[in-house]
């Protein structure tokens, strides 16, 4: 009888074996380091040009994007099995909120 | 507890990793199939987040709390910062080439991209200094004002991290010129790799929040 955990190790096991297959070459890192350095030069041209809640949005957006790009592409967790995903967007999940909470209780009440 | 460890048997039809061309490696015998050490490393940057997002909320909070100047956001050399953060992406280029070197079994290639990736990050790291050097001659120390001491913290506390990074990445090119990492050991490099992109990432949220952000 199949266990829902040897389902999930069956899962995983898959899922490591296949994501060997799925890591970009050479030539595609240089093009993602390339994309990543394009984002930094507009992050750098926007913080020049305005400086308005706008601005503020763009900038958290480039932010968000790159730091996915390295995540999936260079760190690999976008190939990788779901049990590290989970690790890894569960610590930053738990960071998100926790300080989220805290910026916004310190904020609304100026302590 | 006990089937943590346990070998996973392959089911019918199921593909073994000796199928895919790979060699059987003993740390790999889990049942998920994940290193128990690659499943640290994730596990530890995943409490890292915590860290760091501890120090960035401090600094967000304390950034325009000062009652006394200067601070950061009037010595911030924008244009310097950004060719320190292009250093440090780079960086994350020459790693994962550094991976994708090993995985192939090409050593002496391991080795060119781990030695530019500890070139790279110490290249940020002089700069690091320089900054800091700069902004102290000013007049801006850790006790100067709370958002001061915020910055420095921050940055100092990343800068640990990037220096940590060369050393492990100073003792892999150590052990791999002694050809004790083979193609089968790769994951050493991959494992080392995730922390360095991690640094990179760390960086990458530094980077708009402090500097870039007004």
């Amino acid at each position: 009888m199949t266990t829902a955990l040897e389902s999930d190790a069956e899962l995983a096991t898959d899922a490591a074996l296949e994501s060997r297959h799925h890591h970009p070459s050479d030539l595609e890192y240089i093009l993602i380091a390339l994309a990543l350095a394009v984002m930094t030069a507009v992050e750098v041209g926007i913080y020049y040009l305005h400086s308005d809640s706008l601005t503020i949005v763009v900038l958290l957006m480039l932010m968000a994007l790159k730091f996915s790009i390295v995540v999936g592409f260079f760190m690999h967790l976008r190939f990788d099995s779901p049990v590290l995903r989970r690790l890894f967007v569960g610590g930053l999940m738990l960071a998100g909120t926790v300080y989220t909470i805290v910026l916004f209780i310190f904020g609304i009440y100026h302590v | 507890m006990a089937d943590i460890e346990a070998t996973v048997e392959p089911t019918p039809g199921q593909e073994t990793p000796q199928a895919h061309g790979h060699a059987p490696d003993e740390s790999h015998a889990t049942s998920t199939g994940i290193s128990n050490a690659k499943m640290a490393m994730w596990a530890f940057l995943g409490s890292e987040c915590l860290l760091f997002g501890a120090l960035i909320s401090t600094y967000i909070l304390y950034r325009h709390k000062s009652v006394s100047g200067p601070t950061p956001h009037q010595l911030y050399d924008i244009p310097f910062t950004s060719v320190s953060s292009f250093v440090l992406l780079m960086s994350s280029l020459s790693m994962v080439l550094a991976v994708a070197a090993i995985q192939r079994g090409d050593e002496r290639r391991l080795r060119v991209w781990l030695g530019t990736t500890a070139m790279l990050g110490s290249v940020f790291i002089a700069g690091q200094i320089y900054e800091f050097t700069s902004f102290i001659r000013r007049g801006m120390t850790i006790k100067t004002n709370v958002t001061s001491g915020a910055f420095y913290v921050l940055t100092g506390f990343h800068g640990v991290h990037v220096t940590i990074g060369i050393i492990m990445l100073l003792s892999l090119i150590n052990l791999s010129v002694r050809g004790k990492i083979p193609q089968s050991k790769a994951e050493i490099i991959e494992i080392a790799g995730l922390y360095w992109h991690f640094v990179d990432i760390v960086w990458i949220i530094i980077f708009t929040v402090v500097y870039l952000i007004p």
